[in-house]
């Protein structure tokens, strides 16, 4: 039994990453390396005002002072900042107006990874933001969705059209000085989504960004900026893949959520990077901050995370619960194989009386993959009455993978209350046999049991994602059945 | 259907089957009793087709075809169902997903379309109804949180699903109070055709008033040491195992 195991585990490797093909299209590019000039040079690129590029040159200049964090539990190569293209574009002429302009190869990748850049083609209900290498190329239903104030369109669009609200919220949930990767971040991002959910609008389709990586050797620094107003409410997910090559790239996005009085924003994220080959070479570094501010009272962010790719995963989508009553969630799953490696989680600041928080964890660790849970529950002193409940489970597949736990609990209130519970479980022989005893296969009952242990993550993706990320989890740990 | 001959099995190194003979024919129930550690459930493993359970010598022949060269999985969709004397759970994964997998698989080792979504749903609520099983069962995770009688009950569910050729139920019975133990029996009773047949591993004879079989076998140290009708059941309930156990001692001395 145990030898089935690990030759089906095996298999996995075997299993081919779906989305490992290139596109090719004329690209725009700018030498490689970082500079106060290459900073000059986008931002003239993307015809940005003063203000903006005054905010990335600060964010360069106190990077320079940064130096990479080493606390988490990675290892983590070398990496040489000087010898990354920091923008990379899809060659296009001039502003698109309809669909029929896009570069046909452009359209055909995104096809090829099931995104249709076409409104009547595409989902029901789900308007989409594509972001290719540095750019967005494409943003659907955005007419739609303006009919009810709601803006959706691409983060250089947003400069342009609504600087105000960009300026108004430009860093202030992640300052430019938050972490390393955040500052670099800040100095050299180009493209990503802005959403505004004006007062009172229920968001009536999914809202979603598509990020893909192309280019050879560039770096992707997205920024993601969404504004609840008050009693408002969107649900958001981001999907992300990128092509097989044996160097790594580099992705340190940003993602900053305001929720107002009364509003609530689910964000949900499918990360399927490239992993990595194998034997371990090649894949994206996943350097990502993403954090969450509920500004107002009875305020809400649920955080929902599938994570299947990336060689290296540093990610702790986070919640400031600031409004009295306000709610923070965050559930993820996150799957290591072969090399991979994540040191993931969250943090939970409750500042408001009676704020709640929730933190459901599970990793999944095959192959010699290592999967770190780290998260923060911090209950500042005014913090009358906060709850916390967390949950850490890890499930081992095979005896060459680890799991580890990091929780770390700061209560400066006396009346709140903090529960944390973890679990450490290998797939039982003993639940294989009980499947195998009832016909079902031992790579069916492994893709059945991971499943089953992921579900209470898996239901809190919006329905049309569920069933892809349950797809996605039997890929990336079965391959063979694929 | 089925036909044992000197099977001997261990586990871990340690010698617990010694030599089985067994022999079942369609339609026959067989009950198999004997003291704790006699080697029962280790039969029933082995004919399930558990790797922890090696066999070293003997032959299982079942439907004229090599028993012990096939899967686990195999076995099952050829029809062979144990009833776990311990269930197992599977968190998240629920009873309507788990039973679908189950019974599709077996659908297609039949060269069958899997089911639909409707017709299994109506199929899995006659067989409820059948084995007098809350209907919630359907939407709560295999044997998670269940009872002990829940957990026993829900394998003869799953038995009436899956209708096997050969049913295995280890110790079925322990821990179940009367009424559990009543619908149990029924389910089996219910479920009994004339080509079917079953194993019923057993400490107590009480069971055996609910489903009367047709020859009760006594394991003993690994052996079969006493095969008669269904009245040994009684005589065991009386006198106790010591009686055979002594039996067998002198048996070897003599």
């Amino acid at each position: 039994m145990e030898k089935d195991q690990n030759k089906i585990l095996s298999d996995v490797t075997s299993g081919e990453y779906k989305y490992g093909f290139y596109s090719d299209i004329e690209t725009e590019q700018i030498p490689k390396g970082l500079s106060e000039e290459v900073i000059k040079v986008i931002s003239k690129k993307k015809d940005e005002p003063d203000w903006l590029l005054e905010f990335r040159l600060k964010s360069y200049r106190h990077w320079l002072t940064l130096k990479m964090p080493a606390w988490a539990h990675l290892e983590i190569p070398p990496i040489n900042y000087q010898d990354i293209i920091y923008y990379a574009a899809p060659r296009k002429k001039e502003t698109l107006k309809s669909v029929d302009d896009i570069d046909p190869e452009l359209k055909k990748t995104f096809d090829k990874l099931g995104i249709s850049l076409e409104e009547q083609k595409h989902l029901a209900g789900v308007a989409v933001d594509a972001v290719m290498d540095s750019v967005s190329v494409k943003t659907t239903f955005r007419e739609t969705l303006a009919e009810l104030g709601i803006i959706f369109c691409s983060f250089s669009e947003a400069v342009k059209e609504y600087p105000e609200l960009v300026k108004r919220y430009l860093g202030t949930v992640v300052p430019y000085t938050d972490n390393f990767f955040a500052s670099l971040n800040s100095a050299v991002f180009s493209d990503g989504s802005f959403c505004y959910i004006p007062k009172g609008v229920r968001c009536p389709m999914e809202l979603s960004t598509y990020f893909r990586i192309n280019s050879a050797n560039t770096g992707q620094f997205e920024r993601t900026l969404l504004v609840a107003d008050e009693e408002s409410y969107v649900s958001y997910l981001e999907g992300c893949t990128a092509p097989m090559r044996d160097e790594n790239q580099l992705h340190a996005a940003i993602v900053e959520i305001v929720v107002e009085k009364n509003a609530e924003v689910k964000y949900s994220t499918v990360q399927n990077w490239y992993p990595g080959s194998r034997e371990g070479k090649g894949g994206i570094f996943n350097f990502v901050t993403k954090r969450g501010m509920c500004k107002g009272e009875n305020s809400k962010i649920s955080w929902t995370q599938v994570e299947t790719g990336s060689a290296i995963t540093w990610k702790y989508p986070s919640c400031v619960l600031r409004g009295d009553n306000s709610i923070g969630e965050f559930y993820s799953v996150a799957v290591t194989n072969n090399y991979q490696q994540a040191d993931t989680g969250t943090k939970m600041i409750h500042v408001g009386k009676n704020t709640k928080s929730t933190i459901v964890s599970k990793g999944i660790s095959a192959g010699r993959g290592q999967n770190s849970y780290r998260g923060l529950v911090k209950v500042l002193k005014n913090a009358a009455y906060a709850r916390n409940f967390s949950q850490c489970d890890s499930l081992l597949l095979g005896d060459r993978c680890g799991a580890h736990t990091f929780p770390y609990l700061e209560v400066e209130n006396q009346t709140a209350i903090v529960e944390h519970e973890a679990t450490t479980s290998k797939i039982g022989e003993d639940q294989i046999f009980y499947c195998n005893q009832r016909g079902i296969s031992t790579e069916d009952a492994i893709a059945l049991i991971v499943n089953g242990y992921a579900r209470e993550v898996l239901n809190k993706l919006p329905m049309e994602f569920a069933v892809e990320a349950q797809k996605l989890l039997q890929i990336s740990l079965e391959g063979s059945i694929g | 259907m089925l036909v044992i001959n000197n099977l001997k099995a261990s586990i871990e190194g340690k010698n617990i089957l010694k030599g089985v003979n067994l022999e079942i024919k369609p339609g026959e129930i067989h009950a198999i009793m004997g003291p704790n550690g006699s080697g029962k459930s280790t039969l029933a493993s082995v004919l399930a087709g558990r790797d922890l359970v090696k066999v070293t010598e003997g032959s299982v022949t079942y439907f004229g075809k090599n028993l012990l060269e096939m899967s686990a999985e195999d076995r099952a969709k050829e029809g062979i169902f144990l009833g776990f004397q311990y269930p197992i759970e599977i968190p998240g994964v629920s009873m309507v997903n788990f039973m679908k997998a189950a019974v599709n698989e077996q659908r297609k080792h039949k060269g069958l379309e899997p089911l639909s979504a409707s017709d299994f749903l109506k199929m899995m609520r006659e067989k409820k109804e059948l084995v007098e099983i809350d209907s919630k069962l359907a939407n709560r995770s295999v044997n998670e949180g269940f009872s002990g009688g829940e957990k026993k009950k829900n394998e003869i569910f799953q038995m009436a699903m899956l209708e096997p050729k050969l049913a295995i139920l280890d110790e079925t019975d322990s821990g179940l109070d009367i009424d559990a133990l009543r619908v149990v029996a029924n389910g089996v009773n219910k479920i009994k055709r004339p080509d079917n047949s079953f194993i019923v591993i057993t400490h107590y004879q009480r069971l055996l008033d609910y489903i009367v079989p047709d020859v009760v076998h006594v394991l003993y140290d690994g052996r079969i040491v006493k095969t008669a009708g269904k009245e040994l059941a009684l005589e065991l309930e009386e006198k106790g195992y010591d009686w055979i156990k002594k039996e067998v001692e002198n048996n070897i001395l003599a």
